[in-house]
């Protein structure tokens, strides 16, 4: 006997099934929220009603939280009802088959970001699923991880051809209303990429996906989600860039990853999301719950970041140890410089017998730049002989910046090791003396001794990634002293 | 070679050095001795060109070149080292990655080709084994964790990669056993040659029964108030600085 409530429900969603108004041949969606843009979305998509449904429920989750108000940044309130919440590219209906058959202009555009897609194909050994705007527009390699029966497409194709397994683990490490973010974007996510990987294979390539922003007054809401089976293993690289905007825009990514027994999930990223102009207008807001489930005994997941982008940062890739002896990692580099603010760090739950989590973050704070660690680790009273490790170190350029460190540790067993180290450092004018003493001038010693700084970080990532994200750091540091 | 003529500093409002003159010559080793406070290491900071100090009388002069004129960096590439009484760690910037970068930097300031990986590398051995440094130390990050013999012995080795016309040593033998004291030494007479001068700075007479200077100087309250040959370490160390303070009053 279906309940009133269900009822009640089942008349709204049909209700917007026809009371649907917007024009479904449209490219873009106009401003605003509500049920039925959220219909357009999932019509757009063509997806089944069960995910409609699940939109709908996030939304209506949605509509009753409150924007989070704890973090340390400060920025205008956010107009949801001006924000377009879907946009794709001309080429949408007729996908390309190969990169051949892209738009030019579009290839131009990537080639202006450093990412030429061809030489990628060629010469990284790269399968790269990359998102423009909002849909995937090229993806490479695909065939020969399909001989080993991986699965790496977008999220969309993924809701097309692996629906079950969509079904079976979306919204269950991060539910649709885990938090006010997390359930904006489960309400009308628009892409993002989806990786199976069955038991006991090791995926032979590094999986990359580059998001991109570029649609004016769009937010993006990316939808990832990763799956491990039993002793297999991945490494997953996402890397971001956007061209210069004068507008505020809103992203709102969600990330699930699940790792079942054995199975190892390495998730590297190097965000460089514009951060604003010196004033700090203009920049990104990346609004982002990125969450692993240790499902399985002996499985990892490890989180390694370099953030450098976007006007604000909030930001916690977490761990849940759900599985006896499984492990969290979280390697992190953080810079905040002009205006930009980031409120970045881990969240380690342990809930298995032995499961140990490291947690090693950096912030760089320059010019204005607000940086603040926050941290949680939580024992919980199942979580026998777990154990962390947690190093937190901020830098500071200069005298107008700041860092901020919020650890919270939560015991509930007393078998639990903890360890915490903490420090702070201004760069110091000695260290740079000391650099150009030898012949080293400002700006190489600067950019050598931030790298230095980071390097615990910067040696988790992936080789390509790893020069990359030096690069990152001196771009972004540039100017910063003297 | 440098040619420094009634020099004044001062470093926060307070005036450091009185009025020195200092003449060195290629090839030449000159001690400046004093106790403490009486303007070693100021002397040193402004043959660096440290910015806290600021000179307000006087000239400065490496090979006719107007040091004033030149940025820290430039000076380095001119030639001139500073080895540091206290050597500043840089965390996570591993010890021979750093003097290939110093060694290519000053290359590159003067017109030459940048040494290779390989190349550097066989620089960096023959050097460390020219002035007895472990190799592991190479391969450490700059200074961290060092002791205070280590980061002492750790300037010596950039002074010999880096192959400086004027070398500064400002205190490098305090805090030292006297081992270390005799390798440091030994590492800096290795280095002395024709195309080169020292400059030593200290405390005590004890480094120059190893490094045996050419000329040496004693500073007092910001002045040198007496010159000599290498007799006139010994007959500090008799007599103490207080038997110059007769030479004060005259300055």
């Amino acid at each position: 006997m279906p309940t009133a409530t269900d009822t009640i429900e089942a008349l709204a969603e049909r209700d917007y099934e026809y009371g649907f108004v917007t024009d479904v041949e449209q490219d873009t969606a106009p401003p605003g929220l509500s049920e039925d843009i959220i219909a357009f979305i999932s019509a757009k998509k063509n997806e089944p009603q069960w995910l409609l449904d699940w939109r709908l429920q996030a939304y209506r989750g949605w509509l009753k939280m409150v924007e989070p108000q704890w973090a340390n940044v400060r920025y205008e309130p956010i107009d949801y009802q001006s924000i377009c919440y879907y946009a794709a590219p001309k080429s949408d209906d007729d996908r390309p088959k190969s990169l051949d058959e892209i738009d030019p202009e579009i290839l131009a555009t990537y080639e202006k970001l450093g990412i030429p897609l061809k030489e990628q194909e060629v010469l990284a050994g790269v399968a790269v699923d990359a998102v423009f705007d909002s849909v995937s527009v090229a993806t490479t390699f695909r065939e020969k991880l399909a001989e080993l029966g991986v699965i790496f497409c977008s999220f969309s194709e993924a809701v097309q051809d692996h629906p079950e397994l969509v079904r079976k683990y979306l919204g269950t490490v991060v539910p649709r209303r885990d938090n006010f973010f997390a359930a904006l974007n489960s309400a009308v996510f628009s892409d993002g990429s989806f990786v199976y990987i069955p038991k006991g294979v090791r995926c032979p390539m590094e999986l990359s996906t580059y998001f991109r922003i570029n649609a004016m007054n769009t937010g993006q809401f990316e939808r990832t989600l990763s799956i491990a089976h039993e002793g297999s293993n991945v490494s997953y690289l996402e890397g971001c860039t956007a061209p210069m905007r004068d507008e505020n825009q809103l992203h709102a990514a969600v990330v699930e990853l699940v790792a079942h027994e054995d199975a190892q999930i390495k998730y590297s990223t190097v965000q460089n999301w514009y951060p604003g102009d010196k004033e700090g207008v203009g920049g990104i807001y990346n609004f982002v719950t990125k969450r692993g489930l240790c499902e399985g005994r002996r499985s990892k997941i490890s989180w390694t970041q370099v953030e450098t982008g976007s006007a604000v940062t909030w930001k916690y890739p977490s761990c849940i140890l759900r599985g006896d002896d499984s492990v969290g990692e979280f390697y992190s580099v953080a810079v905040s410089n002009n205006r930009q603010q980031a409120d970045t760090g881990t969240k380690m739950v342990h809930v298995g017998k032995r499961t140990s989590s490291t947690i090693i973050s950096k912030g760089i704070s320059a010019g204005e730049g607000q940086n603040t660690y926050r941290g949680s680790v939580r024992i919980l009273r199942s979580a026998e002989d777990a154990r962390n490790f947690s190093q937190c170190d901020s830098m500071l350029i200069g005298d107008r910046c700041g860092a901020h460190t919020f650890p919270y540790i939560d015991v509930a067993n007393p078998t639990a090791q903890m360890e915490h180290e903490a420090s702070t450092s201004k760069i110091g004018e000695d260290q740079i003396f000391y650099c150009n003493q030898r012949g080293i001038d400002t700006e190489d010693a600067v950019s050598m001794i931030v790298n230095g700084f980071c390097k615990e970080v910067f040696r988790e990532l992936p080789m390509e990634f790893a020069v990359e994200a030096q690069k990152l750091l001196e771009v972004s540091l540039e100017g910063s002293v003297g | 070679m440098l040619r420094v003529k009634d020099l004044h500093a001062k470093v926060e409002e307070q005036e450091i050095l009185k009025g020195v003159d200092l003449e060195v010559r290629a090839g030449e080793v000159h001690a400046v001795m004093g106790p403490n406070g009486s303007g070693k290491s100021t002397l040193a900071q402004v043959l660096a060109g440290k910015e806290d100090y600021e000179v307000t009388a006087g000239s400065l002069e490496l090979d006719g070149e107007d040091l004033q004129e030149m940025a820290p960096e430039e000076r380095a590439h001119a030639g001139l080292f500073l080895a540091f009484q206290y050597p500043v760690e840089i965390p996570g910037v591993g010890n021979s990655y750093f003097l290939k970068a110093a060694v290519n930097a000053n290359r590159k300031a003067r017109g030459e080709a940048e040494l290779d990986a390989m190349d550097f590398l066989k620089l960096l051995r023959e050097r460390a084994g020219l002035v007895e440094v472990d190799e592991a130390l190479l391969r450490r990050p700059v200074n961290e964790g060092f002791s205070g013999g280590e980061k002492k012995r750790n300037e010596i080795l950039q002074m010999a990669v880096l192959e400086p016309r004027l070398a500064v040593l400002d205190e490098t033998d305090s805090g030292l056993d006297i081992d270390a004291l005799k390798t440091v030494a030994a590492g800096v007479n290795a280095l002395r040659a024709e195309n080169r001068a020292f400059v030593v700075i200290t405390h005590y007479q004890r480094l120059l029964n190893y490094i045996v200077p050419d000329h040496v100087h004693v500073l007092l309250d910001g002045r040198i108030v007496r010159s000599g040959g290498s007799e006139l370490a010994h007959e500090l160390e008799e007599k103490g600085y207080g038997g110059f303070d007769g030479a004060r009053a005259e300055a």
